[in-house]
């Protein structure tokens, strides 16, 4: 199988910032809000060299929505950040009408996503924030896997001209894509050719996914990893290409059942090719207090679940 | 320069304008329309920098105007068309299936003059705001104007854009709120208790202008002081004084045509209050 080096855990929203502030010397149309999260955010960099495109907002993230997008539509190319929460449910009607119905070229950054918040708790832990946004016609939804992915995704980001969630984390992960390669939206990038079952598999988990097919290697299965970087539009063909060699499949993500990745990846495959399907996510609950990797291991997100649903999902092949 | 009697002339059609599109429609709001229609007029046909021929939605060079209060189309409609954005007739097909006119004002097909979709109410400030400070970045020296309604300003982020717009000193905006004291359930007291408005926008640090929302003098001056404050570190807001229904005498003062068709003789009995005006109907 395809070694994968983890250069060092970095978290996904240093990822971001180093995206942002490349995306801000490449175009001087690129500015950052944020709702009095600059640290979290890691906007520090960007806000440091473009202190006059750099715009705080307080405490207010409807009215950074809309800011955000009066500031489209005058040519700018707005990142609006707050936590995952804050900048999806919180202010979806806001997102709704002026950015998506209202078509301007907004960057929804949306950090801390998912239960490896930690901590803070479930208030601040959204698992549901992937349906919210697919459900928006028009925008498109982003979840890369790792600090260097993050980094190019939000650069690619700032050359796509439309609304865009962008999807990262807090904690340190292991990093591991190639920092050369640029970031393609729309396109599923397969990590690890196999033959006998698919991970579907965004953000953290696609590291979890990674390992569990290293450890089903030693047991003789032959796991294709696919990573689906872009929830929305979702790269259907890859999909199917891949289950229609493997003929059975597992979909993990780091959000609840409803209206995720799963249920996206469900669709496809009973209009077009059904298949077994197994799925790992945090099911329909609320997050609560730990730390990432407890949480992980609590509601099922980490390798060695990955790795019992592969095997639920090979048995299940006809 | 538009007169007095003018600028009366072209505000009463854009009333002949509501009453018979939300009629023809069968639906549609005309109360808050009609009470801002004098202002929106003097706006339209006086006050801004705006040429139709050359519109796009990034308002570069010229200055731009949202209408916060979305559900109140039938008057920004009528203007956008009366000013040359789109031709006249097209007003007829208001909330139609597959107009341009949409129910609320939207951007999705292509209607000319609108910025920002509106009608889910409280939001129109921030994009307004959005605006002004994406001018300020460019140097753009256009204004930019905003429309919000009493009744509307019980949305919180209203309040939210009070305070950036104050703390950003965007002074190339220029709010306007239609106080009307009506919204849908009764007077805007007895439903929200919005209480002074006018100290309220004053301790959020804009510049605050009252004035009568029907009488081109007074609206006249208050914009020619609004234009005195731009540049000058602050946003303003100007609140006009104004009469739900305005200018019909079954209309007015209630807030039981927020949201309400005349029917066809209802409308007819409108039109031969309003009287007949030299731009002709659509």
């Amino acid at each position: 199988m395809k070694k994968y080096i983890d250069t060092g855990k970095k978290d996904t929203r240093s990822g971001f910032g180093a995206g942002l502030l490349e995306a801000g010397r490449r175009n001087p149309a690129v500015v950052a809000l944020t709702a009095d999260l600059k640290g979290s955010l890691k906007m520090g960099d960007f806000a440091k060299e473009f202190p006059d495109r750099y715009i705080q907002c307080g405490i207010a993230e409807a009215n950074m929505v809309g800011v955000a997008a009066g500031l489209a539509l005058t040519g700018k190319i707005p990142f609006a950040g707050s936590f995952a929460e804050f900048i999806s449910g919180r202010v979806y009607d806001q997102v709704r009408q002026e950015v998506a119905y209202g078509h301007t070229n907004v960057k929804l950054a949306s950090s801390h996503a998912g239960i490896t918040l930690g901590e803070d708790g479930a208030t601040h832990q959204t698992m549901e924030d992937i349906a919210l946004m697919r459900a928006l016609p028009g925008m498109v939804v982003i979840n890369p896997c790792d600090y260097n992915q993050t980094k190019a995704a939000t650069i690619a980001a700032a050359k796509y001209d439309g609304p865009v969630y962008l999807r990262f984390g807090r904690p340190g992960v292991p990093n591991f894509t190639n920092p050369d390669e640029p970031f393609e939206i729309g396109k599923a990038y397969v990590m690890n050719e196999g033959t006998d079952v698919t991970v579907f598999a965004c953000g953290h988990l696609v590291w979890e996914a990674l390992k569990a097919a290293e450890a089903l290697e030693d047991e003789g299965v032959s796991v294709e990893v696919v990573n689906i970087a872009t929830i929305k539009p979702l790269d259907e063909e890859a999909v199917l290409a891949s289950v229609r060699k493997t003929r059975t499949a597992v979909v993990a993500e780091e959000h609840n059942s409803a209206g995720g990745l799963g249920e996206l990846i469900a669709g496809v495959l009973a209009a077009n090719e059904p298949l077994p399907l197994e799925f790992i996510n945090g099911g329909d609950r609320f997050g609560q207090t730990g730390t990432p990797a407890a949480l992980m291991q609590a509601y099922g997100l980490d390798a060695a679940h990955i790795v019992e649903a592969v095997r639920r999902a090979v048995a299940r092949k006809r | 320069m538009y007169t007095d009697i003018q600028l009366k002339n072209i505000s009463t059609q854009v009333r002949r304008d509501i009453v018979r599109m939300v009629s023809q429609a069968g639906s549609g709001h005309p109360g808050g329309s009609m009470s801002s229609a004098d202002f929106l007029t003097f706006l339209f046909f006086e006050e801004m920098n705006h040429d139709p021929a050359t519109w796009d939605r990034s308002a570069k060079g010229f200055d731009a105007f949202i209408l916060s209060a979305g559900h109140t189309s039938p008057v920004y409609y009528s203007l956008l068309a009366r000013t040359g954005y789109f031709p006249v007739p097209e007003l007829g097909e208001f909330r139609h299936y597959g107009s341009r006119l949409q129910g609320h004002p939207s951007v999705d097909k292509g209607l000319p003059g609108v910025f920002q979709p509106s009608g889910s109410l409280g939001q129109g400030l921030s994009a307004a705001a959005g605006i002004a400070l994406g001018k300020k970045l460019d140097g753009d020296p256009g204004r930019v104007f905003v429309m919000c309604g009493d009744g509307e300003s019980e949305e919180g982020q209203i309040w939210e854009a009070g305070i950036f717009a104050a703390h950003h000193g965007l002074d190339n905006l220029v709010a306007m709120t239609d106080w009307n004291n009506q919204q849908i359930d009764g007077t805007v007291e007895s439903v929200g208790g919005l209480g002074d408005l006018e100290a309220k926008w004053k301790a959020f640090g804009w510049e605050v202008i009252v004035a009568d929302g029907h009488d081109f003098d007074a609206i006249r001056a208050a914009f020619a002081k609004a234009r005195e404050l731009d540049g000058k570190g602050r946003p303003v807001m100007i609140l006009f004084h104004t009469d739900m229904g305005h200018g019909v005498d079954f209309m007015s003062g209630t807030c039981a045509w927020h949201g309400k068709a005349p029917s066809a003789d209802q409308c007819a009995e409108a039109l031969w209050q309003l009287g007949e005006t030299p731009l002709g109907d659509y």
